[in-house]
């Protein structure tokens, strides 16, 4: 597609992966992280073949490990906790370079850790290698609520538009002398976002308008229909089933 | 260019009033008639009622008296789509136009909304592109366009409909005077009827032969452009001012 606007999460490339119809990798992703998270925890190897698996695709996609590991940053602040876990939690205690720690919560730790990193990983591959509007016609074809399809395709649009609005708003504060420095000028700061979201939704009434104009009448024109072939879904599901085969072992073992 | 009077006007508007649900009555009985092919200005000083007649021009507002027809179609419920089809409206701001994540998509949005599909839709969004110029952007987003090219994409998602008649909203606010010339050509190449809304004068004397004005919401002058112009005691009547230096009898006027 067009140059030079992707999203800072989607890398370009030509692989087979990136190729495939995105509503194929939406299920492929969200089967895979249904399946990990339905592993018994105790089966550790079984993540260590998740996180082959994943490796695999990245290689295939052509996708450099370092981009996926810098972009897992994002869950730090989310597994944070799980690090509190083996201090807070109950029952049996083992000892650990002189602390003592919770035998339950280690494992909970872990679970959280594992299973985390894992999803986001998927995640992180899969907006690699689908644009956004890619992603949007997925979620479409696989019969998400067009309400809620129009909702995100609205966002991606306007997201700009209303940032700029703000980065505007901002430079007319302190072109005038304003800077946010206290809770006292929190006042100020509210009437901002104030008038932000009552500006924004003018804007929501003026585009309705321009869309009543053209003819819309409650639901979106299908423009773009994307179609899988038996083949590119084979072909995408593979993940999901290999992960169920661990999966099953990791149940059975 | 004369009426043809063989095919029904593009669009007549008679006996238009209208008043807000809080009481501000905005038309006082408009009158006019813009026959096929021709292009024609809507002048007038701010408030005078004229975005709220575009919106009575498609429906979008209505319940107060008289008719608006187009093509000998009248507005109403009956023919909401067919109507809302053959009557293209620019907005002012494109980016309240321009809606959806591609050029491509936003051009398809309203033949798609009519139905149309596949190739179809395909050589509608393409032509459309290409009578702006803008064929090759097809596949940007609208907000990484120039205003000026996006002010031609917004007029393409328009032309994509096909419509009988183009009404454009101050077609020329912030285009800097290259993007203006520009909007100027694509507009003089296309054959479709015209209206355009604006109180930029030149502009208007550049494109259309005819102007109307509007004014406290009723229809205060009609006749050729140059002439109301050149008429200072109306045009300080209605609050319509040249620009500095601008003098309409000086401009000679191509074909």
């Amino acid at each position: 597609m067009g140059a030079g606007h992707a999203h800072r999460l989607y890398r370009h490339g030509h692989s087979p992966v990136h190729a495939l119809p995105p509503h194929t990798k939406l299920a492929a992703a969200f089967a895979f992280v249904v399946v990990v998270v339905s592993t018994p925890r105790e089966a550790t190897w079984a993540f260590a073949l998740y996180a082959a698996l994943l490796a695999a695709v990245a290689a295939a996609a052509r996708v450099p490990a370092g981009f996926v590991l810098r972009r897992l940053l994002i869950e730090v602040p989310f597994v944070a906790f799980a690090v509190l876990m083996p201090f807070v939690a109950e029952g049996e205690r083992v000892d650990v370079l002189g602390l003592s720690l919770s035998v339950d919560g280690l494992w909970g730790a872990w679970n959280v850790l594992a299973k985390g990193t894992l999803g986001v990983a998927a995640s992180v591959l899969l907006a690699a290698t689908t644009e956004l509007r890619e992603l949007l016609l997925g979620l479409q074809r696989l019969r998400l609520p067009p309400l809620l399809v129009q909702i995100a395709s609205f966002m991606i649009r306007y997201g700009d538009v209303i940032t700029d609005e703000m980065r505007r708003m901002r430079i007319a504060r302190e072109s005038r002398g304003f800077e946010a420095r206290g809770l006292r000028h929190w006042g100020v700061l509210a009437k901002s976002a104030g008038a932000l979201f009552i500006r924004s939704y003018e804007r929501g009434e003026r585009v309705h308008l321009a869309m009543v104009s053209r003819g819309y009448a409650g639901s979106m024109p299908v423009i773009d229909e994307v179609t899988a072939s038996r083949a590119q879904w084979s072909y995408a599901l593979a993940l999901p089933c290999a992960a169920l085969v661990v999966c099953l072992l990791g149940w059975v073992l | 260019m004369g009426p043809v009077t063989t095919a029904p006007a593009s669009l007549e508007v008679s006996g238009l009033a209208f008043a807000y649900p809080d009481g501000h009555q905005a038309l006082f009985g408009v009158d006019f008639t813009v026959a096929r092919g021709e292009r024609v200005a809507l002048l007038g000083p701010n408030g005078a009622g004229k975005t709220t007649l575009v919106l009575h021009l498609n429906g979008i507002l209505s319940g107060g008296a008289g008719t608006v027809t187009v093509a000998g179609l009248p507005v109403g419920r009956k023919h909401m789509a067919e109507i809302r089809q053959r009557v293209g409206i620019v907005f002012q701001d494109p980016d309240d136009q321009l809606f959806m994540p591609t050029v491509r998509e936003d051009v398809a949005f309203g033949p798609a909304a009519a139905g149309l599909k596949g190739v179809e839709l395909e050589r509608r969004v393409r032509t459309a592109l290409e009578r702006v110029g803008m064929a090759d952007f097809a596949d940007r987003p609208p907000h990484h366009l120039s205003f000026g090219q996006r002010r031609r994409v917004a007029v393409a998602t328009v032309l994509a409909m096909e419509p009988e008649i183009l009404v454009l909203d101050e077609p020329s606010s912030n285009l800097d005077p290259a993007s203006r010339r520009e909007l100027a050509d694509v507009l003089r190449s296309l054959d479709v009827t015209v209206l355009m809304v604006t109180h930029d004068l030149p502009y208007a004397l550049e494109l259309c032969p005819r102007a109307l004005i509007l004014s406290d919401g009723v229809i205060a002058a009609d006749g050729p452009t140059g002439e109301l112009l050149g008429d200072d005691a109306l045009m300080r009547a209605h609050r319509l001012e040249l620009p500095f230096g601008f003098d309409p009898r000086s401009v000679t006027m191509g074909a």
